[in-house]
C-alpha cells in the first residue's frame, strides 16, 4: 500500500535556491526533530516544483537520523485506497491503528480532499491522534489548505496550525544549478553558455526544464558533434528576451487593438454569464464523476442547445445519486460484494438498481436471534446465581457500556445458555436491536459454509450489522484459527462501537485451550461472572416449575423432597424429575414424594444404572462439566410428554 | 427589451452614456465608432445641430458576432446633455441595460455634474427604476486638462460617486479610458444577466 521511497529524492539531490529555501529549512528541521518543530508542515507549490521530492526527502533523512522510525509515505489516493480496501476487509480498525503507529506519514497530493468528506473525516481523526501523540505529518498540495474546495474548517485549521510554506518556480541561477546538476548525473556535458543560455528563457517548472535538458542529452548523443549556445537556441525555438529592441519597437508600431482586446473581455464575460448552465452541468459532472457515479445523462443534456430546465435535471441526478447511495449502503450492510456492482453507481439504471437491491433484501437472512423459549422470565434466580443475574440486567440497562465484554462460565448444565438467550431476548427488545445469539458450533459451521461459498463478505456483513453478539460455548473455538481471526474482527468492532458481547464457557477463558492471546486476554477485559451449582432456592423453583408444566399437582413434599437431592446442576435436577414423572406414568399412579423416594432411592437396579451419566431423553450428557452437549443447539425440544412417549416405546 | 432572448440566442445589450452637456459623452461614442472594424459597427446615428451638438441622440449599434453561441449585439446611445432635452433623455433611457455617467472634470463643472446625476435619478425613478439596481459606471472625463483646472478622480468620487460604482479618469477624445469604461459597464450588465439566469 505504501510507497517506498526513492532513493534518488534526497536532500542532497535537491537544488536549494530562493524560491524553496525556506521550505527546505523547514523540511530539514522536520526531518532533524520530527514531531517537535512545525506539526503539521504544509508544502505547496505548482506542479514539477519538488514537493514530492522534498517529501521523500525529509522520509529519507528521518529514517537516516534514526532507523527505528517507522516513516510512511503515500499519495492521498493511495491513502483514501487503501483505507477503502481495509474497510472492504473489515479491517478499518485495524488500518487506523496501524496509521497511528506512525512516527512521519507523509502524504502527497493532499488538494484531492476536495469533497472527499468521509476522508477528511478520516484525515482529521488520524492527523489529531498522530499529532497528539508527538509524530510528525508532512502534506503536500497544489495549493493552499484555504484554497482547497470544501475542506472542512477543522482540517484548514489544523493544516495551518504548523507551517505552511510555498515553493515558487526555480529563479535563473537555480535552474543554472539544476540543469548543471542533472546534465552532471546523466554524464552529459555541454559547451560553456549552452546551460545559461537554455535557463534564460522562463520555465514554470522543474519539469519542464527537465524535459530540455532531456532533448539537449539526446541530440548531442545523436549528433556526436557538441552543441553550442547558438544551437541549442534555435533546437528549442528560444526567443531569447535579451536579443535585441526589436519586439519593443514592434509593439510600438501596432496600436493596440482596443475592440479586439474589449471583444476577449466580453466574450469572456459572456461565456460566464449566459453559459452558466453549461458550467453548472460541467461542474455537476465533474462532482459525479470524482465520486464515481455514471454522468451520461448530464452529458446528453450539454449536447443540447438550450435544455428546458437544466437545474431541475441536475437536481434529479443529484436525488438519483442519493437514492443510489441509500441502496448502495444498504445493501451494503447484507452484502459487500453485491454493493459493488456498477448499477449502484449509475443513476440511468436507478430502477435496476432498485430491483436489485430488493434481491439483496430478500435473501439477506438476518443473524440467529436468541431462542424465545428461553426467557428471563423462566430463569430460576437464587442466591447462587443472584451475581450473574444483576450482571445480566445490569447490560441489558446499558448494552456496550457497562460490561463488554461479558462472560458467563459455570459447569454444564447451570443455566448459562438460558441466561445468554434470555439476555439475548431482553437485548433485542431494545428499538433497532438486531440481536446476534447462537451457539459457537452454529458459528463456526455457518463461517465454513460462506468460505465454502464464496460468501465472507455477506457472512461479515451479517454480524456486523447486530447490534449484540452472544455465542454460547466460546471455547468451542479453541484450535480453529480463521474462526478467531474472525471473531476476533467482530469483537474489535462491536467493542469500538460500543455494541454488547456475551459468551458462556465452561471454565475461565485463560484456561481455555487453543485459543489465540489476543481473543482470552479480550475475554478477561470485559467480566467474568461464574454461574456455581443451583443452590436449593433455585432448585426448589425449577422444580416447582417442571412438575407445573408436566401438569402434576402442587405438592410441597414432592418439591421439598427433589430440591433437597443432591444435584450438580439444573439439567441433572430435571432428569431425577422426569425419572419420578416417568416411573408414575407407567406404574399408572400419581406423582408423588414416596413414589419419588421410591424411585430414586430405592429402584430398580436397571434403573439405578441409568441415573449414571444418563438422561431420561437419552441425550448423553457429562454432569462434570461436559462440553460437548449437542442440546445446547437444539431449541425446539418436544414437548415433555412426547418424550415421554418416546421413553416408553 | 430583454437583454437574452434564449429563443433566437440573442442578446442585446443596451448601454445608455448620460451627463451633462459638453462632458463627452459623444466623443466616447465616436472614438469607439473608430475603434471597430468596419464589418462589427452599423451606421452610427448622430442627430446633431449646427453647433455639433447633440439634438436628440446618438446611436451606436455594435455587433459582436457569436458568443458562446449567442449574436451579441451592443447597442450604445448618449443623451443631449442639455437640460431642456430631458424628455427625450427619458426616452433613451427606456429599457437601458447600463448607464454611464460621463462626468466633466472641470472643477467649475461639478454642479452641472451633480444636477444632472439627480435627473438621472429622477429620471429612473419615472421609469420605475431605482438606481441602486441599474448596472451603473463613473467616467471622469477631461482628465487631461491642466491640474489646476481638474479636480481628481479622488475627489470627484467623494463628489459624485456615493454608491462606490466603479470609475474611471478618462481623456474621450485620445481614447484614455474610453474602452475601460465599456468594458466595465458590459461586466456589470453581464455580470446581472449571469444573476438572472442562476435563478
Amino acid at each position: 500500500m505504501t510507497t517506498s521511497l526513492n532513493p534518488k529524492f534526497t536532500f542532497d539531490t535537491f537544488v536549494v535556491g530562493a524560491a524553496n529555501r525556506l521550505a527546505v529549512t523547514a523540511a530539514r528541521t522536520v526531518a532533524e526533530s520530527p514531531g517537535s518543530a512545525y506539526n503539521p508542515l504544509f508544502i505547496y507549490s505548482g506542479s514539477g516544483l519538488g514537493k514530492t521530492h522534498l517529501l521523500m526527502a525529509i522520509g529519507a533523512a528521518a529514517k537516516r537520523l534514526a532507523s527505528d522510525l517507522n516513516v510512511e509515505y503515500l499519495t492521498l489516493d493511495e491513502y483514501v485506497e487503501a483505507f477503502h480496501a481495509a474497510i472492504a476487509a473489515g479491517q478499518g480498525d485495524a488500518f487506523r491503528r496501524r496509521f497511528q503507529t506512525v512516527d512521519v506519514l507523509l502524504i502527497d497530493d493532499v488538494q484531492f480532499l476536495t469533497n472527499r468528506l468521509e476522508m477528511q473525516a478520516e484525515l482529521l481523526r488520524l492527523s489529531e491522534a498522530l499529532q497528539a501523540a508527538g509524530r510528525q505529518i508532512v502534506l503536500t498540495s497544489d495549493r493552499t489548505p484555504v484554497d482547497i474546495e470544501n475542506l472542512d474548517e477543522r482540517l484548514i485549521s489544523r493544516f495551518s496550525g504548523g507551517l505552511v510554506v510555498d515553493i515558487g518556480a526555480p529563479d535563473y541561477e537555480t535552474r543554472v544549478a539544476i540543469l548543471r546538476r542533472k546534465s552532471e548525473e546523466r554524464g552529459a556535458e555541454f559547451q560553456p553558455g549552452v546551460l545559461e543560455t537554455v535557463a534564460a528563457s522562463s520555465f514554470a517548472n522543474v519539469r519542464e526544464l527537465m524535459g530540455v535538458l532531456n532533448r539537449l542529452v539526446a541530440y548531442q548523443a545523436v549528433n556526436e558533434s557538441p552543441l553550442n549556445a547558438e544551437g541549442a537556441k534555435q533546437l528549442l525555438g528560444i526567443e531569447v528576451r535579451a536579443s535585441g529592441g526589436h519586439a519593443a519597437v514592434a509593439s510600438e508600431r501596432t496600436s493596440p487593438d482596443e475592440f479586439a482586446a474589449f471583444l476577449t473581455d466580453v466574450t469572456t464575460t459572456v461565456g460566464k454569464a449566459v453559459e452558466a448552465w453549461r458550467a453548472r452541468i460541467t461542474e455537476a459532472m465533474l462532482r459525479w464523476e470524482g465520486e464515481g457515479y455514471r454522468t451520461r445523462r448530464l452529458e446528453l443534456l450539454l449536447e443540447q442547445e438550450t435544455p428546458i430546465a437544466p437545474d431541475e435535471e441536475i437536481a434529479a441526478f443529484a436525488r438519483d445519486v442519493e437514492r443510489l447511495r441509500v441502496l448502495e449502503a444498504e445493501v451494503s450492510q447484507f452484502d459487500p460484494q453485491a454493493a459493488g456492482q456498477s448499477v449502484f453507481r449509475d443513476p440511468e439504471r436507478l430502477a435496476e438498481a432498485e430491483e436489485a437491491a430488493t434481491r439483496v433484501r430478500a435473501g439477506a437472512a438476518p443473524p440467529p436471534a436468541p431462542s424465545a423459549a428461553l426467557p428471563f422470565s423462566l430463569f430460576a434466580v437464587g442466591s447462587s446465581n443472584q451475581l450473574a443475574v444483576n450482571v445480566a440486567r445490569e447490560v441489558i440497562e446499558e448494552p456496550g457500556r457497562r460490561y463488554n465484554p461479558l462472560v458467563f462460565i459455570g459447569k454444564s448444565g447451570v443455566g448459562k445458555s438460558h441466561l445468554l438467550n434470555a439476555l439475548g431476548l431482553e437485548l433485542a427488545r431494545q428499538p433497532g436491536a438486531v440481536v446476534a445469539c447462537l451457539s459457537t458450533q452454529a458459528f463456526i459451521d455457518e463461517l465454513i459454509t460462506a468460505l465454502d461459498g464464496n460468501r465472507m463478505e455477506w457472512w461479515r456483513a451479517r454480524y456486523r450489522r447486530a447490534t449484540a453478539l452472544l455465542l454460547d460455548d466460546i471455547h468451542l473455538i479453541g484450535g480453529k484459527d480463521r474462526t478467531q481471526e474472525e471473531l476476533f474482527n467482530l469483537f474489535n468492532l462491536f467493542q469500538d462501537l460500543e455494541r454488547q458481547l456475551v459468551f458462556t464457557a465452561p471454565a475461565h477463558p485463560k484456561t481455555l485451550q487453543g485459543i489465540e492471546q489476543r481473543i482470552s486476554s479480550r475475554l478477561e477485559g470485559g467480566l467474568v461472572v461464574e454461574l456455581p451449582e443451583p443452590d436449593r432456592e433455585v432448585r426448589r423453583v425449577v422444580v416447582q416449575r417442571a412438575l407445573g408444566a408436566q401438569e402434576v399437582p402442587d405438592d410441597p413434599a414432592l418439591i421439598d423432597y427433589l430440591a433437597d437431592r443432591p444435584a450438580d446442576s439444573v439439567r441433572s435436577l430435571i432428569g431425577l424429575l422426569q425419572r419420578v414423572v416417568g416411573a408414575a406414568a407407567a406404574q399408572d399412579v400419581p406423582v408423588s414424594a414416596g413414589l419419588a423416594r421410591e424411585v430414586l432411592e430405592g429402584g430398580t437396579a436397571a434403573e439405578r444404572r441409568r441415573t449414571v451419566g444418563f438422561r431420561t431423553s437419552g441425550i448423553v450428557v457429562s454432569s462434570a462439566g461436559g462440553v460437548r452437549s449437542r442440546e445446547k443447539i437444539v431449541w425446539d425440544w418436544a414437548a415433555p410428554a412426547d418424550r415421554l412417549i418416546e421413553e416408553l416405546r | 427589451m430583454s437583454l437574452v432572448n434564449f429563443t433566437t440566442r440573442e442578446i442585446t445589450c443596451k448601454i445608455v452614456y448620460y451627463g451633462p452637456g459638453r462632458s463627452g459623452k459623444t466623443t466616447n461614442l465616436h472614438y469607439i465608432y473608430g475603434r471597430v472594424p468596419e464589418s462589427r459597427r452599423g451606421r452610427m446615428v448622430s442627430l446633431a445641430t449646427q453647433t455639433d451638438r447633440t439634438l436628440f441622440f446618438d446611436f451606436l449599434p455594435i455587433d459582436l458576432g457569436q458568443i458562446s453561441g449567442f449574436t451579441t449585439r451592443f447597442q450604445l446611445y448618449t443623451v443631449p446633455g442639455q437640460v431642456y432635452y430631458n424628455a427625450t433623455r427619458r426616452l433613451v433611457l427606456q429599457g437601458a441595460d447600463g448607464v454611464v455617467f460621463v462626468a466633466d472634470s472641470q472643477a467649475r463643472q461639478l454642479d452641472e455634474n451633480l444636477e444632472s446625476l439627480q435627473n438621472l435619478q429622477a429620471n429612473l425613478l419615472d421609469l420605475s427604476i431605482d438606481i441602486r439596481t441599474m448596472p451603473l459606471s463613473l467616467q471622469y472625463n477631461k482628465q487631461d486638462l491642466p491640474r489646476e483646472l481638474i479636480l481628481q478622480p479622488v475627489e470627484l468620487d467623494d463628489a459624485l460617486n456615493f454608491r462606490g460604482v466603479p470609475s474611471f479618469p478618462a481623456d474621450a477624445l485620445h481614447g484614455n479610458g474610453v474602452f475601460e469604461t465599456l468594458k466595465s459597464i458590459t461586466e456589470l450588465v453581464l455580470r446581472r444577466l449571469a444573476q438572472g439566469a442562476a435563478v
